[in-house]
């Protein structure tokens, strides 16, 4: 069973997003997501200042097996990526809710993220899968 | 290596382990209107020996030309063994191998196919092969635009061949990128670098740079790509592959070198036949390789340390990312590939240097007789190589069409494309043609001019 923590917010699609104490979010891609995907050889980073709204693909993660879209979880705009992963994009497997996040927003709304899954309704998403 | 169609025995075998009695019962569920019925257009079959007599009758029609003909295919000279090799029943398909890894010797081919195009153009990785040139430098501009996600503009200066432009012109059109021309001087027939000093080009994502350009003239591409990066855009050579063996290479071009090289693979090995088929090549920098389409072949080693071929980067083909892979490009002119890989191997790098320095010799000897004509100008006092433009004083539709009647082909008329260039004509004599051959155009060609402008013999003549 895949580790999910209780602090974060989750989508279907395998986001983790966690708020952060000046307003932003981290956005990742969960211990479930990084198992199935296997190990990555490559991500595919968006651009400091790009807008998106939710749903918009706005970043890739490819592993040995598959090129994978990460969907803006909330619209905003970008404010920060892990330039980490440009070199070490492994990182993603060995910590994906720590050093392995992949950006930060500032979210327009932050009623949006009162939309989101808490840990045990993504536990349920990944249950049904 | 035959094609076994199966017998009827077969057939029928198979159909009943499925538990069928006729073919035509696995279409039943498409509605009987939409059937095409029986094929009232076709003729019927007919014997090899007759369609022997048909097709050489046919081609008898075409005549035999002496070929002045360039414009981005070459008759070139192509050594004996690489179609004997290139037929062989191991070589033969135009695919790359769905079991891939199961055909290695196929995979080395490939990969010592990128291993000397990287090396001709100064780049870091190349792929497999495109369908064509044309189609190569599209290809190369919607990387660059997904490279550049902050631009859906690219420059292409009007020196690139109109058939190029507009192949990418129809690939791009509904993509919502926007094709700017860049003009050239008509006097000079280059781009002139200052073009791209225009502030609303900043930060385009791509632009096109041609090495020879279609009129058979060097352009400046050291600073024409200089001031392209200047505007953070994606710098796409598009270039000769022979010319390649005595210029600069793409990457090496000004500061930081082109980011992409593209062209047409037919000047090696692929013979001249009716528009295909070619094949294009695709090169580029490192930082692009996640960018680029089709296939690529890379080294590994086996459980037991053995080298050995595979592909890699497939998760950005589209039989992983579907809608969004870099491309549909995933069979490509596999064929192609072998003949050119065989052609560079015999011809080695030294080899393909004379023949492209025969080929301008030849060219440069063309333009000096052509222009010792009468009504005969050289287009541009610029440097060319193994293609010229001259302009003559009459149209050129109608000295080509004289010309002909002797048994010759003289070059492409650029009056439609380029009507400012007057009556020019792109002309082009490679290491295939003799100089008995170019003198023989010459004195066809002046004797043609020299009684167009006279009067004909029954003019009666108005003294002013």
């Amino acid at each position: 069973m895949s580790e999910i923590p209780s602090e974060l917010r989750y989508t279907k699609s395998h986001e983790w997003i966690r708020s952060m104490d000046d307003g932003h979010v981290e956005v990742g891609i969960t211990d479930h997501a990084q198992e199935l995907l296997g190990d990555m050889v490559f991500v595919e980073l968006p651009e400091v200042g790009n807008t998106a709204h939710t749903g918009d693909d706005c970043a890739v993660v490819e592993s040995v097996k598959a090129a994978s879209d990460i969907y803006a979880p909330v619209s905003g705009d970008v404010v920060e990526v892990n330039n980490l992963l440009e070199d070490n994009p492994e990182t993603v497997n060995s910590d994906p809710y720590g050093d392995g996040w992949l950006f930060r927003m500032q979210p327009n709304d932050e009623s949006e993220l009162g939309e989101l899954l808490d840990a045990e309704a993504y536990a349920a998403v990944i249950e049904a899968d | 290596m035959p094609f076994i169609p199966h017998t009827e025995q077969e057939i029928e075998q198979m159909l009943s382990v499925i538990g069928l009695t006729d073919i035509d019962q696995l279409f039943s569920e498409i509605p009987e209107e939409l059937h095409s019925g029986k094929l009232t257009n076709v003729p019927a079959g007919i014997s090899e020996m007759e369609l022997a007599r048909v097709m050489i009758a046919r081609s008898q029609q075409d005549g035999h030309y002496v070929n002045f003909i360039g414009g981005g295919m070459y008759e070139h000279h192509i050594p004996a063994a690489v179609w004997e090799l290139t037929t062989r029943g191991e070589f033969y398909t135009a695919y790359t191998p769905y079991q891939a890894e199961a055909s290695q010797g196929t995979l080395q081919m490939l990969y010592e196919f990128q291993t000397m195009m990287t090396s001709l153009m100064g780049m870091d990785i190349s792929n497999a092969s495109m369908y064509e040139g044309a189609s190569a430098l599209a290809e190369a501009i919607l990387a660059a635009v997904r490279a550049k996600k902050r631009s859906r503009t690219v420059l292409i200066p009007r020196t690139v061949s109109p058939v190029y432009r507009k192949v990418v012109d129809t690939i791009v059109r509904n993509q919502n990128i926007k094709v700017i021309e860049i003009p050239f001087s008509a006097d000079d027939g280059t781009i002139d670098a200052s073009e791209l000093d225009n502030n609303e080009y900043e930060g385009v994502a791509a632009v096109v740079i041609p090495q020879p350009n279609y009129f058979g003239l060097l352009e400046d591409v050291d600073t024409l790509t200089d001031r392209a990066h200047n505007l953070d855009a994606v710098v796409i050579g598009l270039v000769n592959p022979t010319a390649m063996s005595l210029f600069k290479p793409p990457g090496k071009w000004g500061r930081d070198g082109a980011d992409i090289a593209v062209g047409e693979g037919q000047p090696l090995g692929i013979p001249l036949s009716s528009g295909g088929p070619y094949m294009g090549f695709m090169c580029c920098k490192k930082k692009y390789v996640r960018q680029i389409p089709g296939r690529i072949v890379g080294r590994t080693q086996d459980a037991n340390g053995n080298p050995g071929f595979t592909l890699t980067l497939q998760a950005r083909e589209q039989h992983i990312r579907r809608s969004k892979a870099t491309s549909n490009i995933c069979t490509n002119q596999g064929l192609m590939v072998v003949a050119a890989t065989l052609y560079l191997s015999l011809l080695g790098p030294v080899g393909l240097r004379r023949v492209a320095e025969r080929c301008h010799h030849n060219t440069s000897i063309l333009l000096k007789k052509l222009t010792e004509i009468d009504g005969v100008d050289r287009g541009f006092e610029r440097p060319f190589f193994h293609e010229a433009v001259v302009r003559l004083e009459q149209p050129v539709a109608d000295v080509m069409r004289a010309i002909e009647a002797q048994g010759i082909v003289g070059g492409i008329n650029l009056s439609n494309d380029y009507p400012e260039l007057g009556n020019a004509l792109l002309t082009c004599a490679t290491e295939s043609r003799t100089v008995d051959e170019i003198h023989g155009y010459a004195t066809h060609l002046e004797r043609i001019m020299s009684r167009r402008s006279q009067d004909p013999p029954c003019a009666e003549k108005v003294t002013p």
